[in-house]
């Protein structure tokens, strides 16, 4: 019963690594716990979005991942 | 109109795509395109791009349907890079086919302010003293809200 959590680009420097298994089901509280101080922090500014299985949420406070879910972490876009 | 929308991991030839483009659109009174390239300046050793599989290349395809429905277009191509590139590099080629050259000029125009501020890509450039992420750009944005309209 877990859920992926997918880091990506300055967000993977700072957890070390790419993805990281948590327990299912996970809400905004327990991803923040999941985290750890410095990513949490990282996690909840503005600029960075968090998207559920590809899908942006538009507040990331309602995050509800299950099972099989991936949740990724995503910093503000630099542009193609 | 046909769309042909790509994420490449590997070095592509911006000609060769172009021609083979132009070729499957014989009845096009025009064609529009755009090269992105690393730019060669200072210390710039390696640049990477990073995308995000599960949003990176559905958001390509849905700004091709934007640009699709917005212009009078036959085909539309948009090609992007992710990966390591060097300097002098192509990262992006974005081409239009249209009736007029108008529609083709503004699509491609289009096509590329969205690609700069509104795409899911991260970058990062390695230079003599290692690697540097790369933050959004305030023009990119101002570039992509002429369309906001």
């Amino acid at each position: 019963m877990a859920v992926t959590v997918v880091f990506i680009g300055k967000l993977a420097d700072l957890a070390g690594e790419g993805e990281r298994e948590v327990t299912a089901p996970l809400s905004w509280g327990g991803l923040e716990d999941a985290l750890g101080a410095d990513l949490a922090e990282a996690a909840s500014q503005d600029r960075t979005k968090i998207a559920v299985n590809g899908a942006v949420l538009a507040d990331k406070t309602t995050l509800q991942a299950k099972d099989g879910d991936e949740v990724a972490l995503l910093p503000p876009v630099s542009g193609g | 109109m046909a769309r042909d929308v790509q994420l490449l991991n590997r070095g592509f030839s911006p000609g060769k795509a172009l021609g083979l483009f132009a070729k499957a659109h014989p009845d096009s009174g025009g064609i529009a395109s755009f090269v992105g390239k690393v730019r060669p300046d200072g210390d710039v050793k390696v640049l990477e791009l990073i995308s995000y599989e599960r949003l990176t290349l559905p958001g390509m395809e849905t700004l091709a349907k934007e640009v699709d429905s917005r212009w009078q277009l036959d085909g539309l191509l948009i090609h992007h890079r992710t990966g390591h590139m060097r300097p002098g590099a192509p990262i992006v080629l974005v081409a239009a086919a249209a009736r007029h050259r108008r529609d083709a000029f503004e699509a491609v125009d289009f096509a590329m302010d969205h690609l700069k501020s509104r795409s899911w890509f991260w970058k990062r450039e390695k230079r003599s003293d290692g690697w540097h992420w790369i933050e959004p750009r305030e023009e990119d944005h101002a570039d992509a809200k002429r369309w906001d309209v």
